[in-house]
């Protein structure tokens, strides 16, 4: 297995594994973390994968750059809008069911 | 000229920020009208002479960015326009100077402005990637704005489904990267073959599944009446009359471009949205017929309208299908944005959001309630609305190809719409108990709703003109 193709690999694993937890978990501030667990799964796949010949391509790595940006602003707004759900509420989770 | 598109937005929102809490509106007012002016010209362009293109920076595509209008983004484009520029006048009266929810409502609808006309003309899958993000971090504020825990909960709940939507799109995007070096959709369409590895199908499975969760396509709709239902009344109409169409367009666009030669590989691939579609329209359309609060009810006919556009999916084989679904858009679009900015108009007037709390506004509020009426019978598709045009198309081309249980979908849906507009009519039509206050409204708020509303019936008498534009390909 090339050196790529394992960073593809683990980027999928870390992928699903952040994807469960954003779904699953109930404490707001560890889905945040999953969250980001999640994206930087895809990146790792973005650059293992996109390896040729153990040359890296410069492109995905712009890519990545570009995506980790969006993940520190999405970060960013996630946890502002825990706080003020913390200082309103006091609780950091969502409450079960609020439709009606 | 596309560029301004994207850039006028972005200035405007930059400017109305700096000046503070709730300014900026006569800024943005200036800029959206020039939006519009630009995307009618740019469709004239397109409808005239094909398919413009730009190289930002004069950069090409394999180092730069292209950005590319086809008839498909300059229809999408002119709806935007067309829906924020009555929207802004809308939103103006509706938030009084001390507003907290209005704070930040005209920077944040700049951005979310920019973020979409920068989606419909990006021309490679990571561009749209980071368009998509913008669009959804917006949005979530703007959702949030109001403030209170309920917004707020909302508000959390739309930003991780869109993470999680976006996310499994950009793994969906790593894996074409790998496979073929690029992500330039028009390299790509001819690239991915019905033989393409395995690793293409899972690609393409992630990112439509990501882009069916931002459109709230069944059962992915769950955080969508929540987060419509409780924000701001033109906070919602925006959301639910472009936004949702946003990630709708990608998945139509990918469909018929990259991804068309694995849809006519598997041909019981085609089945899979129409069926979502269907259980959208029912799911959706029951619980509106059962919701006790207004906006909840508009929220989830959203739901259920959406259903109508993933319908067209079995049809794309035979011209006129692609036409149909953007009528639908553009039809719902209207027509939804009207109802939201009515329901506004109706809940800051009666002090309160229950349906059962209408009784007496026919009587005291007759322009907002004649518009709430004329949107709904653009969604029920009576003629001559848009509506109508859409679902006749639809209708037409069902049995034409022999599925007839399309067609039967389509005309289930249109009854149940009738049942909950005329939910909200007859409680309208009731006496008022005699105890009841009403405060009085700026006109503008029943104005704009009504000429919205207006707007989504006279687009049925100009449907051939739209139906060029996006046969521009």
């Amino acid at each position: 297995m090339s050196a790529g193709l394992l960073f593809a690999s683990v980027g999928v694993i870390l992928f699903a594994l952040g994807a469960a937890g954003v779904l699953l978990i109930g404490h707001l501030l560890r889905r945040i973390l999953a969250f980001n667990v999640m994206g930087s799964g895809a990146f790792l796949v973005l650059v293992g994968l996109a390896q040729r010949n153990g040359i890296a391509d410069p492109v995905p790595q712009a890519m990545v750059l570009t995506g980790i940006v969006v993940a520190v602003a999405a970060t960013a707004l996630a946890l502002a809008l825990v706080r003020r759900l913390y200082a309103l509420t006091g609780k950091i989770e969502l409450p079960q069911d609020d439709e009606g | 000229m596309m560029v301004w598109l994207i850039l006028l937005p972005l200035l405007w929102a930059s400017f109305a920020f700096l000046l503070g809490r709730g300014r900026g509106v006569w800024l943005a007012m200036a800029g959206l009208l020039a939006q519009l002016w630009l995307a009618y010209t740019l469709a004239e362009e397109v409808v005239a002479s094909g398919v413009a293109m730009h190289a930002v920076g004069g950069w090409g595509a394999p180092l730069g960015i292209d950005l590319v209008a086809d008839g498909l983004s300059a229809a999408m484009l002119l709806l935007t326009q067309c829906i924020a520029l009555p929207l802004a006048v809308y939103a103006r009266a509706y938030f009084k100077r001390d507003d907290p929810a209005g704070t930040y409502f005209w920077p944040l609808v700049g951005f979310l402005l920019a973020g979409l006309n920068a989606l419909f003309l990006s021309a490679d899958l990571f561009n749209i990637y980071v368009t998509l993000e913008l669009l959804g971090l917006a949005a979530v504020g703007l959702v949030a704005a109001g403030g209170g825990a309920q917004q707020i909960t909302a508000a959390l709940r739309y930003l991780f489904a869109t993470l999680v939507g976006s996310g499994a799109y950009l793994l969906g995007v790593a894996l074409i990267y790998g496979a073929y070096g690029t992500v330039s959709i028009t390299t790509l369409t001819p690239l991915i073959t019905a033989e393409a590895p395995d690793l293409v199908w899972i690609a393409g499975g992630l990112m439509m599944a990501g882009l069916m969760l931002k459109t709230a396509l069944f059962p992915f709709h769950f955080w969508l009446p929540p987060a419509h239902g409780g924000a701001p009344a033109p906070v919602s109409a925006l959301l639910s009359a472009v936004v949702v169409k946003a990630s709708f367009y990608l998945i139509l666009r990918l469909w018929i471009g990259p991804f068309s030669s694995l849809t006519v590989a598997a041909s019981l691939v085609v089945w899979l949205p129409a069926l979502l579609g269907t259980l959208a329209i029912f799911w959706g359309s029951y619980q509106a017929i059962r919701a006790e609060r207004l906006k909840m009810l508009i929220a989830y006919s959203t739901v259920a309208q959406l259903g109508y556009l993933f319908l067209i999916f079995p049809l794309l084989a035979s011209a006129g299908a692609l036409q149909a679904g953007i009528m639908q858009a553009f039809a719902h679009g209207l027509a939804k944005a009207a109802m939201f900015m009515a329901a506004g108009a109706l809940i800051k007037a009666t002090g309160q959001d229950m349906v059962a709390g209408l009784a007496g506004v026919a009587e005291r509020m007759p322009v907002t309630l004649f518009a709430f009426g004329l949107a709904g019978i653009t969604l029920m598709g009576l003629p001559p609305s848009a509506g109508f045009l859409a679902k006749w198309q639809l209708i037409e081309l069902a049995l034409s190809q022999q599925h007839w249980i399309i067609a039967f979908v389509v005309l289930v849906g249109g009854l149940l719409a009738a049942v909950y507009v005329f939910r909200v009519l007859r409680q309208a039509f009731l006496l008022a108990p005699a105890s009841s206050v009403m405060t009085p409204v700026p006109r503008m708020l029943e104005w704009t709703a009504f000429v919205m509303a207006a707007a989504s019936i006279l687009l049925g008498l100009r449907g051939v003109e739209l139906m060029q534009l996006v046969g521009v390909t």
